[in-house]
Parts: C-alpha cells; sequence; structure tokens
C-alpha cells in the first residue's frame, strides 16, 4: 500500500466516536430514568405551594408534617394495605391451585387453560374493572372495597399462577411418589413435600402479588365505588390541589421500595453463593 | 380433573378445583360474556328490563364508529399507542443488546439493578414526576428558558405530556424482554460473523433481531396494550384536547351515565388488544407461552 498515512488525532476521534456516543447515550438514558423522580423527591424540600424545584424558595422540612396530619391519606394508606393484604389472601391458593391444575392436564387441555388464565394479562386493566362492575351489579353489589380485590385477584392470580408454573416443572414427581410408597397421606405429601418446595415461589409470588395490588390505578378507578386506596387519592390530588405533601408521600414510597428491592437482592446474591 | 383427585385425594383435590373454578368461571368467563351481553343491550330503565324494548342491537358499536369525535379519539389512541410503542423500542434496543452482549458480568448486573429500580415504583408516582416536570412553570421550562433554547415557556401537557408519560412508564416493560432473549444468543455467532465480514447493521438484522424476535414481540406487546388502555397518564399530563379511548369510556360510566355504551367501548378497546396481541404474535411466530414469560 503506498498511501499509507500516519494516524491523525481526527482518527483516533473517529475510531472513538461510537464509544463516545454509546456512553452518552447510557448517561442521558440513566438521567432520564432517574431525573424525574430525583426532582420530584427534591420539590418535597422545597418552600414553594406547589411542588417544584424551579425557583427554589427555601429549603423546609414542613410537608412532612403536612403529609403525617393528613387523616385522608392515612385512611387512603390503611385501605391500600388491607385490600393488598386481601388479594395476596386470594391469589396466592387459587393461583397455586390453578398452576397444579394446569400441570395435570394433557397437551391439549392445557393450551386452551393456559390461554384462558392468562388473558386477564393481556386485557386492558380498566376493561378487567368494567367486567366485574358489571357483573356484580346483577347481584347488587355496587363498587367499593369488596370489587376492587374482586377485580385486582382476576389479573393478580394469573401472576401468581405463572410463577408457580415455573417452580413447578422443576419438580420432581417421584417424591411424592416415594412417600406414598412410605405410608404418608396425600395430605401429609401435599404439606410437607410440595409445600416446602414451593414455598420460595410462593413467597415471590406474594410479594408481586401484594406490590401489583398496592400500585393498581386503572383497574380499581372503576369498581373503587366512592372508596378511596392510595393511587387514586394521589392521582385525585394531582387534579385538585397538588402540595409538596404528595411529594413526601411518594419519597416516602420510593425510599421504602429502594429498601425492599435492596434487601431481595442482597437475599437473592446471598442463596447463589 | 380425575388427575388432581387422585393425586390430593377428594378432599383437597375437589378445594382446589373449586378454587380454579371460582377464578375462571366466576371472574375471568362470567364477568365478560356478561360485559357482552350489557354491551349488546339498549339503555333501559329499570322497569323497561325485560320488556318489549329490552332486545339485542349493535347500536352501541355502531355509535363509537359513526361519533366523529370518539372515532377520532380511538384511532388516535391506536397511533398514540404504537408510537410509543416504536419509541420504546428505538430507545431500548442498543441498551438492551449493550447489556447482554458487550457489558462485563459485572457491568450488566450493577446496570440491570439500577435499572429495576424505576420499576418497582408506582406508575401513579412515575406520572406525578412528570406532571411537575412538565408543568408550565415547572423546571423543564426553567432549563429550557434559561439556556435560551426557548424564549417563551411552552405548554408540554396535552399530546406531547402524554406520549413522553407513557414512553417513561412502559419503557422498562420493552428493555427486559428484549434483553432477556438477547442475553440467550451465542457471542461465538456475532464474532463469527464479524470476522466473515458482516457489518455491524448486517449482524443485527441478520443475527441479533431473528435471535431475539420473541423478546421484542413480548416487549411491543405490552407497551402497546399498556399505552392503549393507559388511564393516568392521559388524566394527568393531558389537555382538555388531548383526551385518550379510556377516557371516554370512563365518561360513559361515571359522567355520561350509559353503562350499556360504555361496555361496548370497552370491549373494543379489549378485542383491540388482543387483535394486537394475535396480530403481532403471529407475525413474529412466537406462542403464547412465550410471551408469558
Amino acid at each position: 500500500m503506498s498511501n499509507i498515512r500516519p494516524i491523525t488525532p481526527l482518527d483516533r476521534l473517529a475510531r472513538a466516536l461510537p464509544k463516545v456516543l454509546f456512553a452518552a447515550y447510557l448517561a442521558l438514558f440513566i438521567a432520564y430514568l432517574f431525573m424525574p423522580l430525583i426532582i420530584m423527591s427534591a420539590a418535597t424540600f422545597n418552600a414553594s405551594k406547589f411542588p417544584t424545584v424551579t425557583p427554589w424558595l427555601g429549603t423546609t422540612l414542613g410537608w412532612f408534617r403536612e403529609l403525617w396530619n393528613d387523616a385522608a391519606m392515612w385512611k387512603a394508606l390503611w385501605l391500600s394495605l388491607g385490600i393488598g393484604l386481601a388479594v395476596v389472601a386470594f391469589a396466592l391458593p387459587v393461583g397455586t391451585a390453578a398452576a397444579l391444575f394446569l400441570t395435570s392436564l394433557n397437551a391439549r387441555a392445557r393450551g386452551i387453560f393456559y390461554a384462558v388464565m392468562v388473558s386477564p394479562l393481556l386485557t386492558p386493566g380498566v376493561a378487567i374493572g368494567i367486567a366485574t362492575l358489571i357483573l356484580w351489579r346483577q347481584a347488587g353489589v355496587a363498587g367499593g372495597t369488596f370489587l376492587i380485590v374482586m377485580a385486582q385477584a382476576t389479573f393478580i392470580t394469573a401472576y401468581v399462577m405463572l410463577m408457580v408454573v415455573a417452580r413447578l416443572q422443576r419438580f420432581d414427581r417421584t417424591q411424592e411418589e416415594a412417600a406414598l410408597g412410605l405410608g404418608a397421606s396425600k395430605w401429609m405429601i401435599f404439606r410437607r413435600v410440595l409445600l416446602p418446595f414451593l414455598k420460595p415461589a410462593l413467597i415471590a409470588a406474594g410479594f408481586i402479588a401484594f406490590l401489583q395490588s398496592f400500585e393498581n390505578y386503572n383497574t380499581t378507578l372503576f369498581v373503587r365505588g366512592t372508596d378511596t386506596p392510595l393511587t387514586v387519592y394521589i392521582a385525585t390530588k394531582v387534579r385538585t390541589g397538588l402540595t409538596p405533601a404528595v411529594n413526601a408521600l411518594a419519597l416516602i414510597l420510593i425510599a421504602l421500595t429502594l429498601v425492599t428491592a435492596l434487601v431481595l437482592e442482597l437475599n437473592r446474591r446471598r442463596k447463589e453463593r | 380433573m380425575n388427575e388432581m383427585i387422585k393425586r390430593f385425594g377428594p378432599g383437597l383435590g375437589g378445594f382446589f378445583l373449586i378454587l380454579v373454578a371460582v377464578w375462571i368461571i366466576g371472574m375471568v368467563l362470567a364477568p365478560n360474556l356478561m360485559m357482552l351481553n350489557f354491551s349488546l343491550k339498549p339503555m333501559l330503565f329499570p322497569n323497561d328490563i325485560g320488556g318489549p324494548k329490552d332486545v339485542y342491537t349493535v347500536d352501541n358499536y355502531t355509535a363509537l364508529f359513526g361519533d366523529r369525535v370518539h372515532r377520532a379519539i380511538f384511532l388516535k389512541t391506536i397511533w398514540g399507542s404504537a408510537l410509543v410503542m416504536v419509541a420504546t423500542l428505538a430507545i431500548t434496543y442498543p441498551l438492551a443488546f449493550w447489556m447482554a452482549k458487550v457489558a462485563s458480568m459485572r457491568g450488566a448486573r450493577a446496570m440491570l439493578t439500577i435499572l429495576i429500580i424505576p420499576f418497582w415504583i408506582n406508575e401513579v408516582l412515575r406520572t406525578l414526576a412528570w406532571f411537575i416536570i412538565l408543568s408550565f412553570n415547572g423546571p423543564l421550562n426553567a432549563f429550557l428558558l434559561s439556556t435560551g433554547l426557548i424564549d417563551q415557556p411552552v405548554r408540554w401537557q396535552g399530546d406531547f405530556g402524554v406520549l413522553a408519560g407513557m414512553v417513561y412508564a412502559y419503557i422498562l416493560f420493552m428493555l427486559f424482554p428484549i434483553y432477556n432473549s438477547i442475553s440467550t444468543l451465542e457471542t461465538a455467532q456475532l464474532e463469527a460473523a464479524k470476522n466473515l465480514g458482516a457489518s455491524t447493521w448486517r449482524i443485527h438484522w441478520r443475527i441479533v433481531i431473528p435471535h431475539a424476535k420473541a423478546g421484542i414481540a413480548t416487549g411491543c406487546v405490552f407497551t402497546f396494550m399498556l399505552a392503549a388502555g393507559s388511564y393516568v397518564a392521559p388524566a394527568l399530563l393531558g389537555s382538555p384536547g388531548s383526551r385518550w379511548f379510556t377516557e371516554i369510556i370512563y365518561n360513559w360510566f361515571f359522567e355520561g351515565g350509559n353503562w350499556n355504551r360504555g361496555a361496548a367501548y370497552a370491549l373494543v378497546l379489549l378485542v383491540l388488544c388482543m387483535a394486537v396481541v394475535m396480530v403481532t404474535l403471529k407475525i413474529f411466530r412466537v406462542n403464547l407461552a412465550d410471551v408469558a414469560k
């Protein structure tokens, strides 16, 4: 080759360019994900009546006090916690039963039931809420806490079912046969062999189910009647009179989420070792 | 069914079967059939029910397509949801590939942990965050004014706000499935293609994307569905001129007072989502079990 020329700084730049661009993209992506959460959290400490960070009118912790004294918030919080627990109490056994049922079927029947069981996950949340509302109206039951639980459980049970099915695929049925051969009753086998095997999946599923219920808005909105769980409380506040007290609530929820996610992650890593 | 009884005994096995029946029949099938039935009836006063006016009709469906405003909002919802889907796909694909194939084990692990954080946070709160950012006197306008990029504050709320909020809320539903499916690709395949002289573009088009199609299909299905069925983002980030189809449905129930028509509209939304799921799965030749993972 006769036209070899020395490598100029420009060439280096050209070679480094994709990497630089990618690093910029990565940084932008992370900023995009976290900036909104940081701004929302920071606004909690701004003395401004409307939650913002521009302009900064002085640093205060007063919005936490305001939140603490907000009786409607406490009511909404307790309601959401109660609904979450009720949904878990329903979805765990039913989802497990559905998973066991599914694995007991032949391939063709399993395909059909599987499609029916996952369909609530592919249905818009508003449609689930509306269908539940209409069905129960025929029975004279109006929107309220009970319908919130029923509507949420419709699709949350499907999540539990999927998680249990995933775990069941690794279950060795010969364990049950061995227990049977040793004279254990069927209840005993379920209680002492299958249930302990499913336990990790059930704990994870229970956690996911609670979280799904706690943060649900779309389905809840249609069946809530006049009851106000936390998500509805927050959304209503945004439209009727948003103050940084709501940001204080957001900050606390984010902190709780972070701690929980961290604990779960550490737990998972410890188990992997 | 016999298998359940045989395995768990009549008591426990029977109990399980009852639970499953309550869920499938009482909570999945019956409500939807009832909604269908409801949507095919005109709105009646209680004492007309069962009377001569209580007949089946498709009026509630034709009303949607006969009403110019509603039809336009319905089409806009489809178009907007598709836009959200394409935008999230374009934004997340490079990152998913990087995490799965380029980054070190530890780098990818750390990234995953960081990215999961917003995923755990409530959708209403994430939308609230955008409500604050996009507000008229909010940080985005303040920032842009200070850099001189704009000289008047911009009213972001409306179609732009809604779409921005949705992309933000659903972006990880696109990232994670794609990441999962790319990570099962043999890195050797990429190296082989590279050594044989394939361009970066060609490697992605011919190897990575075909391999990741189940993940891409899953991500597309979920983002489209979540966007089309979203209520929070349009309600919080929209303006009167940017109504979303779910808002129309809500109005039929709680402001218009015509539940039959609302049920018909909700069913149209449901059928739309189901159709998108089916068509996407067909195009990508993926089956339902892969999506539900």
